[in-house]
C-alpha cells in the first residue's frame, strides 16, 4: 500500500447541542475492507456521529463540530451530503429513502442513469438525452449480483417486501463507482433472520472488494458475526474499541449499558390468580398488514398476559382493534360487561389504556410539552387536571397539577429530560417510550395494553421499561396485556404467553416452556395448551 | 452581537424590520406634514376595528385546519345580522348587540356546514377555504338584491328593492363602542376605549377557551390527530367546533368594524377581508399550525400601523394617491413572504 493512512479516521470529534454534550473526544479508524460494528444505546451519539461524517445540515446549523474527519489521511470538512457522496461515502438509512413508484433498477441508478443521445442533443445539449433502460437494468443487475442477493430489478419499490427495499437501498449506495465507505444504520432491524443472514454474506463480499463498512446495529450477535472490530459508544464517549474475536454478546451488552444486565426472569414461582377480568371471543380486526381473523382468549385479574408471534400475523391488530383504532368485531367483555367496539372514548372510559407500537405516529404529541403528553388522556377522559374558575362556570387546565404529575413520572420512570415543559420530540426513543407509558399510567387503567414496548430502544431503556411494567403490575395490581415480537422479553415478565399465527391464537404456554415449543406455535403447529 | 442575533431569532427578523419601519414612518410623518396624533388615533381605532378578524383565525390554526381563507362566510353572517338589525329598526346599544345576536345563528349554521366540508378535504383546507369564501361572497351578491328587505335606509331608492352597496349606520349604532368612555386629547386624538376594551375582552375569552378541556383537545387535534383519536377525541367534531368559532368571530368582527367605520359594506366588500387578517397574524409571528394571543395583538398592531402610516406618509411625500396600491402590495407581499418562509412560531 502506498500510504499507511487509514481509509477513514475520526480524530477527537466533539459535538454539543445547545450546551448539551453528545459526543466527546471520539476517535477511531476504519481500514480498507474492514467492517466496524458501531454499537451503543439510543442517545449514545451514534446517529450524531454519522451525521457529522455525512455532512448533514443539521450539524452545521447547530454550530458545527470540533475535531477532524480524515479520509486517506487528508482532512475533509463536508458542507453538505453531496460533498460526502463525492468523497465516496455511502449511507443506507434506517428509514428508507427510496421512490416507491420507481422500480428497483430505477432507484439503484437514480440520478446516475445511463443516457442515450438523441437528435435533440445537437440543439439543446445533454439535457435532451433519453434513458438507456437496457443499460440501467444491466448496471442494476450487476450491482445486485455484487451483493449476492436475489432481487428483481423490475419490481416497483412499493411492491417489494421490506427486506428487498433494504437491499435496494444498499445496492444504490454501492452502485456509485466511487463509494469506498459504506455506513449502514440498523440495516437488519426490519429483516427476518434469513434475510439478515443474506445481507451479512453480502457485506462480507463487499468488504472483500476493499470497501470499508460501518455497521450500526442493536442486534449484537450480528455485529459479532459480521464485524472485524466493534466500537462501543456510551454517553458520547468510546468505551471500547476491540477486535470481535473472542467477544461475546454479553460482553458488548455490558459495555454498552455500563452495568451488569439483569439476565433472566425475575425469580419467582408460578403466581395464582383469582377470577377473569377480560374475555375476548371471536375477535376480528381489519388492520392493514396485521389482520386478526378469529381470536379468543381470557385474561385473569392481575396477570401479565403476553402475546407474541411473527410480524404480520395479527398480534398488533388485537390491541388496536379492542381500543377502537381500527374497525373490529366480535365479543369483548371487561369485568363481565360487554365492551362496545370501534369507540376509542368508550374503551378508555371503561378503564382500559393502550400504549401504541407507533410511538411517534400515535403515541405522542411531538410538538407539545411532556406535561401535555402525559396528562392529556386523563384530562379528556376523566376530567383530571382541570380547575374550576369563575365559581365553577367553566374549567381550565391546571398547569401546576400537570407539572407536578409530570415531575412525579420523570422521577419514577427515570425519564431523562430538562423539564416537564420540554417538547416530546427532543427526547430519545427510550425516554419517549417512557412518556407513552406515563400517559397510560396516568389514566389509572384496570387493564393496560402495551404494544411493542421496547421496539427501537436500547438494552438499558428496555430493562427500565420492562421493570416499570412489572412494578405497576405488582404494586398497583394493574392487569397488563403485552404484545411483543421479542419472545425473550415476553418470557421475562409475562405469566402466560399466547402465540398468534394467521390472525388466530395457536397456543398459550407458560413462560418457562421450551423455546422450541414457542417456535412450533409461531409456525402454526398446534401443541398442547399450557 | 451574539445576544442581538439571539433576540432577532427569538422575536423574528420580519417583525423587527416592520417595527423599525413603522417607527421610521412615525418619525418621518411630521416632516411631510402628517399629524402624528391623528395617525396614532387612527392606528388605535383600526386596531380595535380589525383585531376580531385576526382572532377568528386562531381556533382553526390550532385545530390543524390552517389559515381561514374562508373567513368571508363569517363576515357574511355578520352582514346578515347587521342588515336585519337595521331592518328591525334597532338603534343604539340594542341595535349593536341585536346585530351580534341575529348574526349568531347564521354564523353557526354556515360554520357547521363549512366545517363538514373541510373535514372531507383534510390536507387541502386552505385552498378549498379560499374558494368557499369567494363562492359565498358571489352567491350573496345575488341574494342582497333578492332578499325582501324593506327599510328605506338600506334599499335602492330608484328601484324600491335590493340592498345598496354601502349602508350608513349613522342613525343606528355608529361608534357605539368607540364612544364608550372615549378619551380625547387635543383637537384630533381620540382613544376608542370601548372598542379596545371589547377587543381585549374577546382576546381574553379566546385565551381562556384555549385552556379549557375542549380548547386543549382542539390543540392536540391540530398537533397530532392520531394521538387525539387514540385518546378518545373525535377529530372531526373538534375541527368543526373550531370552524364554527372562527365563523362566529368573523361575524362579531364585521359588526365591530361597521360601528367604527360607520357603514355596512355589501356585495364584493368581504372578498379580500380574510387576506388582511391573515397577513396580520403572520406578521405577528404565527405559523400555519400554531398561533398565540400575543401573535394576534402584535400582528394586528404592526399590520394596521403599517396600513395607516404607509399610505398617508407616502401620499404626502409623493403628492399622489398611492394608498390602495401600497395596501395591496404590503398585505399580499406579507402573506407570500410568511407562507414561504415561516417554519416555526416566534415567541
Amino acid at each position: 500500500m502506498a500510504t499507511a493512512a487509514p481509509l477513514l479516521a475520526l480524530q477527537n470529534i466533539s459535538k454539543d447541542f445547545y450546551g448539551n454534550l453528545v459526543l466527546s473526544d471520539v476517535s477511531f479508524e476504519l481500514g480498507r475492507g474492514e467492517i466496524i460494528g458501531l454499537v451503543g444505546e439510543n442517545g449514545a451519539g451514534k446517529t450524531t456521529l454519522m451525521r457529522i461524517l455525512f455532512g448533514m445540515n443539521v450539524i452545521r446549523d447547530t454550530g458545527g463540530y470540533r475535531g477532524k474527519v480524515c479520509i486517506d489521511g487528508q482532512e475533509v470538512r463536508f458542507q453538505s451530503p453531496f460533498d460526502a457522496l463525492d468523497a465516496g461515502i455511502g449511507m443506507a438509512h434506517q428509514e428508507f429513502s427510496l421512490i416507491p413508484g420507481f422500480t428497483g433498477a430505477e432507484n439503484i441508478v437514480l440520478n446516475r442513469e445511463s443516457m442515450r443521445p438523441t437528435v435533440l442533443n445537437e440543439v439543446f445539449g445533454e439535457r435532451m438525452s433519453i434513458l438507456d433502460r437496457a443499460d440501467m437494468r444491466r448496471r442494476a443487475a450487476g450491482t445486485i449480483a455484487k451483493l449476492g442477493v436475489s432481487l428483481d430489478p423490475d419490481t416497483l419499490v412499493s411492491e417489494m417486501p421490506v427486506g428487498h427495499k433494504q437491499f435496494t437501498e444498499i445496492a444504490r449506495e454501492i452502485n456509485r463507482e466511487r463509494t469506498r465507505i459504506l455506513v449502514l444504520d440498523e440495516p437488519t432491524a426490519v429483516l427476518t433472520e434469513t434475510e439478515a443472514e443474506v445481507l451479512i454474506q453480502a457485506l462480507r463480499k463487499l468488504a472483500a472488494s476493499g470497501i470499508g463498512i460501518i455497521f450500526i446495529s442493536h442486534r449484537l450477535h450480528e455485529v459479532i458475526d459480521v464485524a472485524d472490530r466493534v466500537v462501543v459508544l456510551r454517553d458520547g464517549m468510546i468505551v471500547k474499541d476491540t477486535p470481535t474475536a473472542g467477544v461475546t454478546v454479553r460482553d458488548i451488552a455490558s459495555w454498552m449499558v455500563g452495568r451488569h444486565v439483569a439476565a433472566d426472569r425475575v425469580g419467582e414461582g408460578v403466581r395464582s390468580f383469582q377470577g377473569d377480568i377480560f374475555q375476548v371471543s371471536h375477535l376480528w380486526v381489519d388492520m392493514p398488514g396485521e389482520t386478526v381473523r378469529d381470536l379468543s382468549f381470557t385474561v385473569r385479574q392481575g396477570e401479565i398476559f403476553g402475546i407474541g408471534g411473527l410480524a404480520g400475523q395479527g398480534k398488533l391488530g388485537i390491541a388496536n382493534g379492542i381500543m377502537g383504532l381500527f374497525p373490529a368485531g366480535g365479543e369483548v367483555r371487561l369485568h363481565g360487561q360487554p365492551v362496545l367496539l370501534n369507540e376509542p372514548r368508550l374503551a378508555l372510559q371503561r378503564g382500559m389504556a393502550f400504549v401504541s407500537e407507533d410511538r411517534r405516529g400515535v403515541g405522542l404529541l411531538l410538538e407539545e410539552s411532556l406535561a401535555w403528553n402525559i396528562a392529556f388522556t386523563a384530562m379528556q377522559i376523566q376530567g383530571k387536571y382541570l380547575r374550576p374558575v369563575l365559581g365553577g362556570l367553566f374549567r381550565l387546565r391546571d398547569e401546576a397539577a400537570m407539572r407536578a404529575l409530570t415531575e412525579d413520572y420523570i422521577q419514577v420512570l427515570n425519564i431523562k429530560c430538562t423539564s416537564p415543559a420540554q417538547k416530546a420530540m427532543e427526547l430519545s426513543g427510550g425516554n419517549q417510550q417512557k412518556i407513552c407509558l406515563a400517559k397510560a399510567f396516568a389514566v389509572g387503567p384496570d387493564l393496560l395494553f402495551v404494544s411493542e414496548p421496547t421496539r427501537g430502544i436500547d438494552i438499558g431503556a428496555k430493562r427500565l421499561v420492562l421493570d416499570a411494567l412489572h412494578k405497576y403490575n405488582r404494586e398497583q395490581g394493574m392487569t397488563i396485556v403485552m404484545v411483543s415480537s421479542e419472545l425473550e422479553e415476553l418470557r421475562a415478565i409475562c405469566d402466560r404467553v399466547a402465540i398468534v399465527d394467521e390472525g388466530r391464537i395457536t397456543g398459550i404456554l407458560p413462560p418457562t416452556a421450551d423455546l422450541a415449543d414457542f417456535g412450533l406455535l409461531m409456525t402454526g403447529e398446534r401443541v398442547a395448551n399450557g | 452581537m451574539h445576544s442581538l442575533k439571539r433576540i432577532g431569532a427569538d422575536f423574528g427578523w420580519p417583525r423587527i424590520i416592520i417595527f423599525l419601519f413603522l417607527v421610521a414612518l412615525f418619525l418621518a410623518a411630521p416632516l411631510v406634514g402628517v399629524r402624528v396624533d391623528a395617525s396614532l388615533s387612527d392606528v388605535f381605532n383600526r386596531f380595535g376595528q380589525n383585531v376580531f378578524f385576526v382572532l377568528a383565525l386562531v381556533p382553526m390554526i390550532q385545530s390543524g385546519c390552517g389559515l381561514n381563507f374562508g373567513l368571508s362566510l363569517g363576515i357574511i353572517a355578520g352582514l346578515l345580522g347587521a342588515t336585519l338589525s337595521v331592518q328591525l329598526g334597532l338603534k343604539g346599544a340594542p341595535g349593536f348587540f341585536g346585530a351580534l345576536l341575529l348574526s349568531a345563528p347564521f354564523a353557526i349554521l354556515f360554520g357547521w356546514l363549512y366545517g363538514k366540508l373541510l373535514n372531507k378535504v383534510k390536507g387541502e383546507e386552505m385552498t378549498i377555504a379560499m374558494y368557499v369564501g369567494f363562492a359565498g361572497v358571489m352567491f350573496m351578491c345575488i341574494m342582497w338584491l333578492i332578499l325582501p328587505y324593506t327599510a328605506p335606509d338600506m334599499i335602492w331608492g330608484y328601484a324600491g328593492h335590493g340592498l345598496r352597496t354601502t349602508i350608513s349606520v349613522e342613525n343606528y349604532w355608529i361608534h357605539i363602542l368607540n364612544d364608550f368612555l372615549a378619551v380625547s386629547l387635543g383637537p384630533v386624538f381620540r382613544f376608542p376605549t370601548g372598542e379596545i376594551l371589547f377587543a381585549l375582552l374577546g382576546t381574553y375569552l379566546m385565551w381562556l377557551f384555549l385552556r379549557t378541556r375542549t380548547g386543549t383537545a382542539m390543540t392536540a387535534v391540530g398537533s397530532n390527530p392520531d394521538y387525539a383519536r387514540a385518546s378518545g377525541i373525535s377529530v372531526d367534531k373538534m375541527r368543526t367546533i373550531s370552524v364554527v368559532i372562527s365563523t362566529l368571530l368573523g361575524a362579531v368582527g364585521i359588526i365591530v368594524y361597521q360601528q367604527s367605520f360607520g357603514f355596512i359594506q355589501l356585495y364584493n366588500a368581504p372578498l379580500t377581508m380574510p387576506f388582511t387578517a391573515i397577513a396580520a397574524i403572520l406578521i405577528g409571528g404565527a405559523s400555519v399550525k400554531k398561533a398565540s394571543m400575543l401573535n394576534v395583538m402584535v400582528g394586528t398592531f404592526l399590520f394596521q400601523g403599517l396600513l395607516t402610516m404607509t399610505p398617508s406618509v407616502i401620499n404626502s411625500w409623493l403628492q399622489t394617491d398611492m394608498s390602495e396600491v401600497v395596501r395591496i402590495v404590503v398585505s399580499n407581499g406579507i402573506i407570500i413572504y410568511a407562507l414561504t418562509r415561516k417554519t416555526k412560531v416566534s415567541k
